[in-house]
């Protein structure tokens, strides 16, 4: 299995991690390293740990076992005051944009300037326009969020979190629900942004077709583990039957169609007919 | 026949352990808004908004409701004075009725239903659509910069609410009973003004007031940001706000009334 080389310089670093809700184990022993400067996809299917990873790397969640160590620092070890310097080097694209719905775009891009930093007004307008003539919505700034179509809003969403220049940026589902003009859009951004701000991205994504066009590395996840890694073009060519059900979208394969449960002809109570 | 009983204890220790763990987990939040409230006051515009969002949006109904209480009042009110020939009390009546007991209460119960739904509905939904979570990874604590502005409006509005109920029950009693009925002005107003105490009455009716707001917007902001992240989440949360409130007022309405009647010593 092709790894990521030793000798990078990572920015993130998660060791043995494990995590539960409850009695439910969802992450069973995650070791994944990200590289500076590269785009990252976290792949996998539904309820594999992907946005919980993601929430764990920003420390919104606390591991069970292990650790995630980025920029130096073991997130769960900071206290309140670290884990907030910690972030404010981050920037989050949440599945739906997140975006504050009482306040107009402008303000949602401005939001985190003037909460973090005491730029005076003229110099945030500046900033807040130069952000939104990135995702190509300079022109939309008066908008409110209801009268944005959901692409628009991922990208307004895009534009807020890269508002303070972080040096990484995790996106939770990019694509989902976007038609495929906001898709390609979308996912040039991302490309684009990351080299442009010298940023780091992680991308949770299960979109092969586009991701595959950005994207530089990939960790496969599968029931809490990472089950396969390696570019787009390794696991697309993978011989290993899951990796290749996964990125083929094939339903027959190692992942199961059916949740697992009682057995079929139980649930309908044939087995008493019979007898 | 165990085993129902059985399971009724589960049930009853069940529901015991959770009220027990809301009551610990909603404190703990309590002292988290007090612990994160310095934002609220180093830019109060942030809390000027939400007396806006609480109380002037509450006041419609709190005019409304105050002057159609003391018109009631004042009707009932000297149907029984009159057959102790003591019209001329209707004004204490009034009063004192709404200063000591309607005016906090009533005006308690219209702010839980309009005002603390509306806080949980608005939490909830930030919840239920990552707007907190987005707060909190831009590094910006949803408490400090959410909930305690909410709490805080609330907390300053509701004494002035229930302030202009009373001024507002005393002024429709006054149109019923003086304009209406005939009860004599001068007596309304005068006996009125020597039988209200400023310390006994009216602070004791702001103290009630400010108490009332604490419960409210502590519990309105607690169901909100505790609230399950769906749509049946964001509803419940809202009801139980309601219906918590509710509850909290007549019994908090109740003990203050007791130590205020007795005195606090």
């Amino acid at each position: 299995m092709p790894t990521i080389r030793l000798s990078e310089d990572h920015l993130v670093d998660i060791a043995e991690l494990h995590f539960g809700y409850g009695a439910r184990p969802i992450l069973k022993g995650i070791n994944l390293r990200i590289p500076r400067g590269k785009v990252v996809a976290i792949m996998g299917g539904s309820g594999s740990g992907k946005t919980t990873l993601l929430k764990l790397i920003a420390g919104q969640l606390k591991p069970g076992r292990g650790s995630v160590k980025v920029d130096g620092d073991i997130v769960h070890e900071l206290n309140h005051d670290g884990l907030y310097r910690l972030r404010r080097k981050m920037g989050m694209l949440f599945q739906f944009g997140a975006l504050f719905t009482d306040i107009s775009v402008f303000d949602n891009v401005a939001f985190p300037l003037r909460e973090q930093t005491d730029l005076p007004e003229p110099i945030i307008r500046d900033l807040v326009l130069m952000k939104l003539h990135a995702v190509g919505l300079r022109g939309a700034h008066t908008l409110m969020p209801n009268e944005l179509s959901g692409g628009m809003a991922r990208r307004v969403a895009l534009a807020r979190a890269i508002a303070l220049d972080p040096s990484l940026i995790m996106y939770d589902e990019p694509f989902t629900g976007l038609d495929p003009i906001s898709l390609g859009v979308i996912g040039n951004l991302i490309r684009r942004l990351n080299d442009a701000l010298g940023a780091t991205s992680v991308v949770v994504t299960h979109d092969i077709q586009e991701s595959v066009k950005i994207i530089d590395y990939i960790y496969l996840t599968a029931k809490g583990e990472i089950v396969a890694q390696g570019s787009p073009q390794e696991l697309l060519a993978s011989s290993d039957p899951l990796v290749h059900q996964f990125f083929h979208g094939e339903p027959d394969g190692p992942s199961p169609f059916h949740y697992p449960g009682n057995n079929y002809a139980d649930d309908l109570g044939l087995k008493a007919i019979h007898a | 026949m165990r085993d129902g009983l059985l399971d009724w204890f589960r049930l009853i220790g069940g529901k015991t352990i959770n009220a027990v763990w809301r009551i610990g987990s909603g404190t703990r939040f309590l002292f988290l808004i007090l612990l994160y409230s310095g934002l609220s006051f180093r830019r109060f515009g942030l809390t000027m908004r939400k007396i806006f969002f609480s109380g002037v949006l509450s006041t419609i109904i709190i005019v409304v409701s105050g002057l159609f209480v003391g018109m009631v009042l004042a009707l009932q009110g000297y149907e029984t004075l009159q057959v102790y020939g003591s019209e001329e009390k209707l004004g204490v009546l009034v009063a004192l009725s709404l200063l000591r007991e309607l005016g906090p209460v009533v005006s308690g119960l219209l702010f839980a239903s309009r005002a603390g739904s509306a806080i949980t509905a608005e939490i909830g939904l930030m919840k239920a659509t990552e707007q907190l979570s987005a707060m909190d990874i831009m590094a910006v604590n949803p408490i400090g910069r959410v909930v305690a502005p909410h709490f805080w409006g609330g907390v300053i509005s509701m004494p002035i609410l229930a302030t202009i109920f009373s001024a507002m029950g005393i002024f429709g009693a006054y149109l019923v009973g003086v304009v209406l009925i005939g009860v004599d002005v001068g007596a309304f107003w005068s006996q009125m003004q020597a039988a209200v105490d400023f310390r006994y009455d009216i602070v004791n009716s702001l103290i009630k007031s400010l108490v009332f707001g604490i419960a409210i917007t502590a519990i309105a902001t607690y169901e909100g940001f505790d609230a399950a992240p769906t749509a049946e989440g964001v509803s419940g949360a809202t009801a139980r706000t309601v219906v918590t409130s509710s509850l909290a007022i007549l019994a908090l309405d109740l003990v203050l009334t007791g130590f205020m009647l007795r005195g606090w010593n």
